[in-house]
């Protein structure tokens, strides 16, 4: 239990400082900026309680908008993206078997893991960018924003998954 | 009341979700109300210091083009000395002008911290009021202009870009005179390029011609911001829009000067009586 609590502080840290001091320097002409923080609360373990798991991804996205001089643009996002994890872990875990595991590829199978990575990371992109612009002017154009962001973030979650969680396998 | 309890407890999801999601959305809300004066950014202390501290090694890596950077703008001040200017006077007559008063004074900051490719771009100096700097004042970089101070700490202050959709600069073109308003983030979000708007359609607009400050708002008049790219970009019936190409690289920025304007509230004072008047 301690080894699970420490590595997910550990984790939330890591993501939050590579998030702040990397991937907030990277990006490409705005259209595609990568937010892969939200990994932190994507492989928060699944039997966490609802409004601790709220409180968290409220609080990681305050912690990225002191960082981003955008106050509650991101704690929001995170809400959503959380209320999102809720809703899609009770609609594909039925069974009581994954509920003490950390949602993963080495838990689940990749396919899961993709589209979960990738649903989530829509919702959240969604409202980051709505929120953002807070308007429906050039909407086809946040549109296009939000995919190649979601897309990028994704495959950078993947990646970051396959890297340090593939041993667990074994 | 208990089918209440039972009901809330059914969709304590979705309570749970509007409950936080509220909250964050009073934040955004009220933060663009008070315009950004708000404890959480990155001009408070802790964040400051995290920065500064990140930035005391990224500095090492730029010092090349840091040091060329002021060596250059060195030997352009040099240029501007009494001294170094031809004396075709056999007699010399000293005398003290008394009628100059320097207007303008700058205080040098370094930036400690520095974004390009968000929609509202946000700079962090490492000075602050303890240094003489409030808020409102303008900051400009060796090669143009850069922002308007938005927030002060004690020792940090955050600048808030010209590229930030809220910042409007009055620009002038310097050959016809003709003036404007600087913005960005209307079109394109390129961190090189801004829209000078509000130039009356009669004006005759030079290919690669230059864009200064025209001095009515808080920067001293002539300093260059860029040049034009492109015109013809009509908004409407009688104004012309004009694509203008950035002097100064912000993604490079390292040192800035803060501009400090002796006269500014007098003459904010007398301007708003214009408005009482009105």
């Amino acid at each position: 239990m301690t080894k699970l609590l420490l590595e997910n502080i550990l984790r939330f840290i890591l993501l939050i400082l590579a998030q702040i001091l990397l991937f907030k320097n990277m990006g490409y002409y705005n259209l595609a900026i990568p937010f892969p923080y939200i990994m932190a609360i994507m492989l928060i373990p699944v039997r966490i309680s609802k409004g601790l798991l709220f409180l968290i991804a409220f609080l990681t996205g305050l912690t990225i908008d002191a960082f981003y001089d955008t106050l509650g643009i991101h704690a929001a996002a995170c809400v959503t993206l959380a209320w999102v994890r809720i809703i899609f872990l009770n609609l594909t875990l039925q069974d009581d078997d994954h509920d003490s595991v950390s949602p993963g590829i080495a838990q689940m199978s990749f396919r899961w893991f993709l589209i979960y990575v990738f649903i989530l990371s829509f919702f959240h992109h969604l409202t980051l960018y709505l929120l953002e612009s807070f308007s429906l002017n050039n909407i086809l154009s946040t549109l296009t924003s939000i995919l190649f962001s979601c897309i990028f973030t994704t495959v950078l979650i993947i990646l970051f998954e396959l890297i340090f969680y593939r041993r667990k396998k074994r | 009341m208990h089918n209440l309890w039972v009901f809330i407890n059914r969709y304590s999801t979705f309570f749970l979700f509007i409950l936080f999601f509220g909250g964050s959305i009073v934040l955004v809300v009220r933060n663009n109300t008070f315009q950004r004066a708000n404890a959480i950014n990155s001009s408070s202390e802790i964040i400051g210091s995290i920065y500064q501290q990140v930035d005391y090694f990224k500095g090492y890596l730029s010092l090349n083009e840091t040091n060329l950077a002021l060596a250059r703008e060195n030997a352009a001040l040099r240029a501007l000395l009494k001294s170094s200017n031809y004396d075709d006077k056999v007699i010399s007559n000293i005398a003290r002008d008394t009628a100059q008063q320097p207007q303008y004074s700058y205080i040098q900051a370094r930036v400690i911290n520095n974004s390009v490719n968000q929609k509202n771009n946000y700079i962090t100096v490492n000075r602050g009021s303890k240094h003489g700097i409030k808020k409102g004042m303008g900051v400009i970089s060796s090669k143009g202009i850069v922002g308007i101070v938005l927030n002060v700490s004690e020792n940090f202050s955050t600048i808030q870009s010209l590229l930030h959709s809220d910042t409007k600069i009055s620009a002038s073109l310097a050959k016809s005179q003709a003036f404007g308003s600087l913005v960005w983030g209307t079109q394109s979000y390129d961190p090189q390029k801004a829209l000078l708007k509000d130039i009356p359609n009669h004006i005759k607009v030079e290919d690669k011609e230059q864009v200064i400050t025209s001095g009515f708002s808080l920067f001293p008049p002539g300093i260059v911001i860029g040049t034009v790219l492109e015109t013809g970009l009509s908004s409407g019936s009688s104004f012309l829009d004009i694509s203008v190409l950035l002097n100064n690289d912000f993604s490079t920025l390292r040192y800035v000067y803060i501009i400090v304007d002796r006269f500014s509230k007098e003459k904010e004072a007398l301007e708003i009586q214009n408005l009482e008047n009105d």
